[in-house]
C-alpha cells in the first residue's frame, strides 16, 4: 500500500490541491471565494500535466550537441527535428527508447510537450479569471453584495414583487 | 456546390478548414475595432456568409473527396494539429454556418434594442470568438485543441450571456454561475485528455483510437472516458449537469439565446459523440456499458424531468431551456442506443431541434421586441397582434411537439424505429410520454399566443405591430424548414445517416 502511494507520490499534492478546490467552490457563499477555488481547481490539473512531463534523469528538453564527429555532421538536420521528435516522441516510453538509443546517451530530456500545453491552459486559466472577477464586479455594482444567499433573495424578491 | 467553389479564390478552397477558423477570429479583431454598431454588425455579417460559404465548399469537398486532413502550419498530423473534415462534423460546420448567418442576420434590430449602442461594437466581436470557438471544436482532430477552443467559445459565451443585464441583472448571476460550472467542466475534460495522453503519448485524435486500440485498455484510459464524459456532458447540457442552462437562456439577449440554443450545446454533444464513437470504440465493454446504463438512462430521465419541470416554468424563455435540456435528452438516448440507426436518429434529432430552437427563440424575441414580453401570461394575444411571427412560433412549436408535416415527427419517428430495432420498449413509451409533456407546455404558450385578447390600455386594444423584416426573414425560413424537411427528408437524414455510418464504419 506504502510503496503504491510512494510510487506515485507526484499525485498526491494533486489529488489534496483539487479536491481543496473543489471544495472551495461547493462549500462558500462568497463569489470571489469561489473564483480563488476554481483556480486552485484549475492549477491542479497544470500540476498534473506538468508532472506527467517528468522523465526521471532527464535534462531539460535543449538539444545537445555531443561533439562527437559524425555527430557534428547531423547537427543542422537534428536541430530542424529536434522539436518535432521531442513534441511527438513525448511520453511513449518505446518511442522514447527508441530514440535515446539514437541520439547520444545525454540527450535524455524531459517531455516539454505538456509544459507547452500547460502554457496554453494557464492562459485559458487567467482569462477565465478575469471574465469571473468582472462578472463579481458588475454584481456587485447591481445588487450590492456578492454574497449568494443574498443575491438569492434579491432575485426571489425581484421574481414575487414584479409578478404582481 | 462546385459552382460555389469555383467563385472561390484558388487558395480558399485547399485552406478552407483554416479559413473556417481563422477568418471569425480576425473579424472579431476588426469588429471591435468598429465606432459604431452596425459597422460591427456588417463586418459579423460578412464573416457570417463567408462561413457558411465554406462550411458548403468543404461539404462538397468531404462529399465527393471524403476525409480532409489539413496539417495546420504544416506539420504533419500525429505531430502538428490536425484539422479534420469526415462526414461526422461536416454536418455540424454546416448548422453553425448557417444558422450562425440566420441568427446575424436576425442581430442586427434585436441588439440594437437590447445592448446599448457604445457596447454593440465589442459585443459583435465577443459573438464573433464565440463562433470561431465553436467552428474550432467541431473542425479540430486534436484533443487539446479541442479544449482551448471550446474554452474560446466559452469564455465569450458567459460575456455575451452577461450583456442581457441591461434588461434583467439576473443574466449577471446566470452567467457567472455558467462560468463556474463551464470551466469545472472543461477542467475535468482537460484532466480527461491528460489521462489519454499519459496512456498513448499523442494528442491527435485519431491517433489515440489507433493506439488505444492496439495497446488495449486499463484503468487509465477508463478514468479518462468517465472524466471526458462528465466535462463534455456538462458543456452540453445532460441531464443531471443541465443547472447552468436554463438561467443563462432566460436572461440572455434574445440573440445569444437563438445562437446558443441551436449551436452551443450541439457542438457539445458532437464532441461527445466523436470522444464516444472514435477515440474509445462502442465495442469496448465499459464504453458499451456506458450507452445503456449512463446515456439512456440519463437521456429518459432528462426527457421525463426536464419537460415537466418545463411546464410549470412562468418565463417563456426559461419555459424553453428546459424543455432544450429534454431535447438534449432525446440526443442521448440515440446516442445511448449505440447502434448506427439509434446515432443517425440522435443525429437528425440534433439538426431539427436546431431549427425548431432557433425560430422559437426568435420568435420570443421579436415579441419581446415590440412588446418588451416574456413571461407566458404576457404573450396574451399576440396572435392577433403580431400573426406573423406568432404563425412562425407555432409552426416551430407544433414541431417541438412532434406533430407530423413537421420535422419535430421526422427525428421522433426515427427515434422510435431505432428503439424498435433495439428491443427498447420502454424508451418508445419514454418518448410518448414526453412528447405528451412537450405538447402541455407548447400549449400552454400556443393557448396564451392565440385563445387570449391582446390586453387594452384605457379600453384601446394594443395595436398589430410588425416585426422588423431583418427579425421575420430569418425566423420565417426557419420555420419554413421546420415543415419543408419533413416533405424532403433526405438531405438532413442523409447527412445524418452519412455521420453515424462514418464514426460506427466497419462494423
Amino acid at each position: 500500500m506504502l510503496d503504491i502511494l510512494i510510487e506515485r507520490f507526484n499525485y498526491i499534492p494533486i489529488i489534496i490541491l483539487m479536491m481543496t478546490g473543489l471544495y472551495v467552490i461547493i462549500a462558500t457563499g462568497n463569489l470571489v471565494k469561489r473564483l480563488v477555488g476554481l483556480s486552485l481547481f484549475q492549477t491542479s490539473v497544470f500540476l498534473l500535466y506538468i508532472t506527467i512531463g517528468k522523465v526521471f534523469g532527464g535534462q531539460p528538453p535543449i538539444l545537445v550537441d555531443s561533439g562527437h564527429g559524425e555527430d557534428a555532421g547531423h547537427g543542422a538536420e537534428t536541430a530542424a527535428h529536434g522539436a518535432e521528435t521531442a513534441a511527438g516522441y513525448g511520453a511513449d516510453a518505446a518511442h522514447y527508447a527508441a530514440d535515446t538509443a539514437h541520439y547520444a546517451a545525454e540527450a535524455v530530456y524531459s517531455n516539454p510537450l505538456p509544459h507547452v500545453l500547460i502554457l496554453t491552459a494557464i492562459v485559458v486559466g487567467v482569462a477565465t479569471l478575469a471574465v469571473g472577477l468582472a462578472l463579481v464586479v458588475r454584481i456587485r455594482e447591481s445588487y450590492g453584495t456578492i454574497e449568494d444567499d443574498a443575491l438569492n433573495a434579491a432575485d426571489y424578491s425581484l421574481e414575487t414583487g414584479s409578478s404582481e | 456546390m462546385d459552382m460555389l467553389a469555383s467563385l472561390l479564390p484558388a487558395g480558399a478552397a485547399v485552406h478552407a478548414p483554416a479559413l473556417i477558423v481563422v477568418v471569425p477570429l480576425i473579424a472579431a479583431a476588426i469588429a471591435a475595432l468598429m465606432p459604431r454598431g452596425p459597422w460591427a454588425w456588417g463586418v459579423t455579417l460578412v464573416t457570417a456568409i463567408v462561413v457558411a460559404v465554406l462550411s458548403l465548399v468543404l461539404l462538397g469537398q468531404v462529399s465527393t473527396g471524403g476525409v480532409i486532413s489539413y496539417a495546420m502550419g504544416g506539420w504533419p498530423p500525429p505531430w502538428g494539429i490536425e484539422l479534420r473534415v469526415d462526414m461526422l462534423n461536416v454536418p455540424l460546420l454546416l448548422l453553425v454556418g448557417i444558422v450562425g448567418l440566420l441568427c446575424v442576420i436576425y442581430a442586427l434590430p434585436s441588439v440594437a434594442d437590447e445592448i446599448g449602442p457604445r457596447k454593440e461594437a465589442l459585443f459583435y466581436s465577443a459573438f464573433l470568438v464565440c463562433f470561431a470557438g465553436l467552428l474550432g471544436v467541431t473542425i479540430t482532430g486534436d484533443a487539446f485543441n479541442v479544449f482551448v477552443f471550446l474554452e474560446i467559445s466559452s469564455i465569450s459565451t458567459y460575456t455575451i450571456i452577461a450583456m442581457g443585464a441591461a434588461k434583467d441583472r439576473r443574466a449577471l448571476t446566470a452567467s457567472y454561475n455558467y462560468l463556474v460550472l463551464g470551466t469545472i467542466g472543461a477542467t475535468f475534460f482537460v484532466i480527461g485528455v491528460g489521462f489519454l495522453y499519459m496512456a498513448t503519448g499523442t494528442l491527435n485524435m485519431a491517433d489515440m483510437a489507433v493506439i488505444l486500440e492496439a495497446n488495449g485498455h486499463n484503468r487509465v484510459t477508463q478514468a479518462a472516458f468517465a472524466f471526458i464524459v462528465v466535462g463534455l456532458g456538462l458543456k452540453a447540457a445532460m441531464f443531471p449537469l443541465h443547472v447552468w442552462l436554463p438561467n443563462a437562456y432566460a436572461f440572455a439577449p434574445n440573440f445569444v439565446t437563438a445562437f446558443l440554443a441551436s449551436t452551443a450545446t450541439k457542438v457539445a454533444f458532437y464532441a461527445l459523440i466523436r470522444f464516444v464513437f472514435s477515440v474509445f470504440h462502442p465495442d469496448v465493454s465499459f464504453v458499451s456499458m456506458s450507452f445503456t446504463w449512463l446515456f439512456a438512462v440519463v437521456g429518459v430521465v432528462a426527457m421525463m424531468v426536464a419537460s415537466v419541470q418545463a411546464v410549470f416554468q412562468t418565463d417563456a424563455r426559461r419555459l424553453l431551456a428546459y424543455s432544450s435540456v429534454a431535447q438534449v435528452g432525446y440526443m442521448m438516448l440515440g446516442l445511448g442506443m449505440g447502434t448506427a440507426a439509434g446515432l443517425s436518429a440522435g443525429l437528425l434529432h440534433l439538426m431539427n431541434h436546431a431549427l425548431m430552437k432557433g425560430a422559437l427563440f426568435m420568435a420570443l424575441g421579436a415579441f419581446a421586441l415590440n412588446f418588451g414580453v416574456r413571461r407566458v401570461k404576457d404573450l396574451a394575444g399576440l396572435g392577433q397582434t403580431m400573426p406573423a411571427s406568432a404563425m412562425a412560433f407555432t409552426v416551430a412549436g407544433l414541431s417541438l411537439v412532434g406533430v407530423p408535416l413537421t420535422v419535430g415527427f421526422t427525428s421522433k419517428w426515427y427515434l422510435v424505429t431505432a428503439a424498435l430495432d433495439r428491443g427498447w420498449w420502454w424508451a418508445v413509451a419514454a418518448l410518448m410520454i414526453s412528447s405528451l409533456l412537450a405538447l402541455a407546455y407548447v400549449a400552454r404558450l400556443l393557448a396564451a399566443i392565440w385563445m387570449e385578447t391582446p390586453p387594452s390600455h384605457h379600453g384601446e386594444i394594443a395595436k398589430r405591430r410588425l416585426a422588423p423584416w431583418m427579425v421575420l426573414a430569418p425566423m420565417g425560413i426557419l420555420a419554413v424548414a421546420n415543415v419543408y424537411f419533413f416533405f424532403h427528408a433526405d438531405p438532413l437524414v442523409g447527412l445524418a445517416r452519412a455521420a453515424a455510418d462514418a464514426v460506427m464504419g466497419g462494423q
